[in-house]
């Protein structure tokens, strides 16, 4: 018997657990997210920015999606997926029953349609701009999509002209969301004003400049959104726009500045989400200038730089050190790779080995604009520059505006520089391949060896040797020292500490319909 | 009269034209590319190619310059780079809310700063006169990025009187139609979203205007000493008329056209976009916009909004010169 009631006793303890834990989603309400600048355009495909995709994300789907919080990749559109023997051809299985906002359905036409639009220059909607991410993503128009074929009303297949490891990946990204085809026929040039997907939002207005209005779509094939609307605010001003979070005109705000983050912490009503880092702001020497063709300078200047004193000063402590070219959220990470630690004797031994002991002097390339991996050229440039000037060595502060800095960079023309990377689709590819082999690389860093690793990694289908590969190239890269990998940075969410369950991605952009507000 | 207007406004023609030669070549003789600036850390060679073929950014310049005035002509003002929208589309979009703020902020310029110019003229050296000018010194001077700052902390976050930034609140039942929400509002009867909007422009408006309003309260103190000083103002007094009347009919009608000419150009600057107070209050107006285009190399916008402001510019020169008659009957247009 009084194993009865304490059985039954906790049932009801579950149970009410249970309950309460479900009764706390709130269905309802408006979320009003500040942010620094308004939408470019509403066609995923045909924009490059972050404050267009924060957007898009909401109102497409695409055939992948990454798991909340991660880079891994999960079944949305498609429920599952096989790729043939020699990573040629990708099978999806598409979802049944999804219909986009303006009620037509959504089905392996509607896919093919998408992509043909995108990939072939000839196609009649191959209109209303550049489709940047297609071209960059494949390697240009049609590139390496051959073949979209529609085997049956929910199948689809892709047949590629090479292999690409990180395919699934590529299909994960923002700008690849499904749109309506009927919806971009009928507005032409217009449809970025006019977003027709499959998402969890509908778009209800865009006042440009100001703000995006988005409202629940009911029909939404995944479970309906908790929140009944979404309102996108322009803010541009960091200060203004905190203010606003301050005196409540609204919910959450990125771009918080780091001298805020500090008030955000202290204050009840509010509170800190990090975005996990996707990203590498990093300090590279140009192989084609002395000395820095000698591994041992290199490896000196990455002794000589105090990584965590620069995070405190200019990132309020929110982000991480960096020993490798891309950041541990990314599967692959080395973590085993012992950090070059700071060590100014050391470092002054190194130069002396290497037959510098009276130092030398070049020029020291900043960043001209904040930057999301290194939001104060300028101030980092400078801890960089008296950092190296205890070690003896003289660097003078350069740099040049900002599309003119990054045309020469690219060009091999800076001693040394700094710069950095935001990932596109959470593959070591998109880091290590497109920043350090030998035909990507801005400092003339040419190592085969790494090169041979790269590209037989593109071609492996075989995610367990990726991994493998990935580590190797991890370890190349530490040992030749190409850069001072300086900051993985994880960028400061603040939020009003009723708005429950929200999991920034590290991709940049995340899905807002499981977030909800408490009352 | 008409044919002066006239006369003036064909006269529009070849300023256009000119600044339309000049903004052309300022802008493709500047570094750096829209290109570039788009793909930002993703300009490889390859891609930066595919994308100037795109946007005919691989043309000679005198191709694209001839393009250029093929459109103009035929008064297409082509589409931002950025958003592949049409200028004359993004234009009409923003500009309206540059100038109803402009309208505002002059308007509390011109309420404030005239009665005040006046005031210390007639109490020269007084107290009030001396403070009055010390007061419009500062606003000459203030940055208005700490004014603005400093007027949301205050009056939005620390008292709660006005909202911090933006045009409107977020929930009213509100459709845009000509985008000058006052107008707009007005033309809906819909009252509460009236209220809302004039209680979100209080703060820019009178941040905004606190420069314009120093510098026509100084003039019109100037202006008004001046006048003054003359024999028909002593004369005026000689016949017996009242203070009032000698100051209001007789001085301050003479001390008009200099301050006329203050509140016009100011006007003019105003509308040319208020950056600053545009981007602090996060004003969806035109000026922060086309900064943000010459950040990011958008020609055709840059392009088409600095015409677009000399057009502007040059309209409300005429119509200051116009209004000098209401003021001056001596003055006639040919």
């Amino acid at each position: 018997m009084r194993k009865l009631i304490l059985t039954t006793f906790i049932i009801l303890v579950v149970m009410s657990v249970f309950v309460t834990g479900v009764m706390a989603q709130e269905q309802g309400g408006t979320l009003v997210f500040g942010r620094g600048g308004d939408t470019v355009g509403l066609d995923p495909i045909q924009v490059t920015d972050g404050e267009s995709f924060k957007v898009t994300q909401q109102i497409y789907d695409t055939l992948v999606d990454y798991t909340p919080g991660t880079t891994e990749v999960e079944p949305a559109l498609a429920t599952d997926w096989e790729v043939s023997e020699d990573g040629l051809t990708w099978t999806f299985n598409l979802r049944e029953g999804v219909k986009f906002h303006d009620g037509n359905p959504f089905n392996a036409e509607a896919v093919k349609w998408n992509f043909d639009r995108w990939r072939l220059e000839d196609h009649p909607y191959h209109i209303g701009g550049e489709f940047t991410y297609y071209g960059y993503m494949f390697q240009g128009f049609p590139g390496i999509i051959q073949e979209v074929n529609v085997v049956d009303e929910y199948t689809v297949e892709f047949v590629l002209s090479e292999k690409q490891a990180p395919f699934l990946n590529n299909l994960a990204m923002v700008p690849f969301g499904i749109a309506s085809p009927e919806a971009v026929k009928e507005y032409g040039e217009n449809y970025f004003k006019h977003p027709v997907g499959t998402g969890a939002y509908t778009l209800e207005e865009w006042r440009q400049g100001d703000r995006v209005i988005l409202k629940a779509n009911e029909n939404y094939w995944r479970e309906r959104a908790y929140l009944d609307e979404i309102v996108f605010r322009s803010i541009p001003d960091n200060s203004a726009r905190f203010m606003e979070l301050q005196s409540g005109t609204i919910d959450m705000m990125d771009g918080v500045s780091p001298e805020d983050v500090e008030a955000v912490k202290s204050s009840d009503g509010l509170k800190l989400s990090l975005r996990p880092s996707m990203n590498v702001g990093y300090f590279a020497m140009n192989f084609k200038f002395e000395p820095f063709d000698d591994v041992r300078v290199r490896r000196a200047f990455n002794h000589a730089i105090d990584k965590q004193a620069i995070i405190d000063a200019f990132y309020a402590g929110l982000a991480e050190p960096a020993k490798n070219p891309m950041p541990p959220s990314i599967w692959g990470y080395n973590d085993n790779i012992e950090p070059y630690e700071y060590d100014p004797e050391k470092a002054k031994e190194l130069l002396a080995e290497a037959g510098y002991e009276d130092g030398f002097e070049f020029d020291l390339w900043y960043l001209p604009v904040p930057r999301p991996y290194i939001p104060q050229g300028k101030f980092i440039g400078q801890a960089i520059q008296s950092y190296l000037s205890e070690i003896g060595v003289t660097a003078n502060l350069v740099t040049y505006d900002w599309s003119t800095y990054l045309d020469k960079t690219e060009h091999q023309e800076a001693p040394t520089y700094m710069l950095g990377w935001t990932g596109d689709n959470g593959d070591p590819d998109n880091f290590l391949y497109v920043l350090l082999d030998k035909t990507n690389s801005n400092n003339a860093y040419e190592s085969e060896e790494l090169h041979e690793v790269l590209v037989e990694a593109q071609k492996t289908m075989d995610q367990d040797r990726r991994v493998e590969l990935y580590m190797e190239a991890q370890e190349i890269i530490h040992k030749d020292a190409p850069w001072v990998p300086l900051v993985h940075s994880t960028p400061p969410i603040a939020l009003k500490s009723n708005v429950e369950n929200y999991v920034p991605n590290p991709t940049g952009t995340e899905k807002l319909h499981r977030v909800w507000l408490e009352e | 009269m008409i044919n002066y207007i006239i006369k003036r406004l064909l006269a529009l023609i070849p300023i256009l034209i000119g600044v339309a030669v000049i903004v052309f070549l300022i802008v493709h003789l500047i570094p750096g590319d829209p290109a570039q600036t788009m793909l930002g850390e993703r300009a490889t060679d390859e891609a930066l190619q595919r994308l100037r073929e795109q946007m005919g950014l691989n043309d000679p310049l005198p191709v694209q310059f001839w393009r250029y005035v093929k459109d103009l002509l035929r008064g297409d003002l082509g589409r931002s780079i950025m958003s592949n929208n049409p200028v004359s589309a993004e234009l009409a979009q923003r500009f309206p809310a540059t100038l109803e703020l402009s309208f505002f902020a002059i308007m509390f310029a011109v309420l404030v700063g005239i009665p005040a110019g006046i005031f210390a003229s007639i109490n020269q050296n007084s107290w009030f006169d001396n403070l009055s000018m010390l007061i419009a010194l500062m606003g000459v001077s203030m940055p208005i990025f700490w004014l603005g700052l400093m007027f949301i902390w205050l009056f939005a976050v620390e008292l709660g009187w006005f909202p911090p930034s933006s045009r409107i609140g977020v929930g009213l039942d509100f459709t845009p139609i000509t985008n000058l929400y006052v107008i707009d509002s007005i033309l809906q009867l819909n009252f509460s979203a009236l209220k809302d909007i004039l209680h979100h422009l209080v703060l820019p408006a009178v941040a905004l205007g606190t420069i314009p309003m120093a510098i026509i309260a100084r003039m019109t103190r100037s202006s008004m000493l001046e006048v003054l000083r003359k024999d028909f103002i002593r004369t005026a007094y000689a016949k017996g008329l009242k203070r009032k009347v000698v100051i209001f009919k007789h001085a301050l009608k003479n001390a008009m056209v200099p301050i006329i000419t203050v509140v016009g150009l100011q006007f003019g600057v105003l509308l040319g976009g208020a950056v600053m107070t545009e981007t602090i209050f996060s004003w969806p107006g035109l000026g922060k916009y086309l900064v943000d285009a010459i950040y990011a190399r958008d020609f055709p916008i840059v392009q088409g909004g600095i015409l677009f402001f000399a057009g502007v510019f040059v309209i409300v020169n005429l119509i200051v010169d116009l209004s000098y008659a209401l003021v001056d009957p001596r003055i006639q247009y040919e």
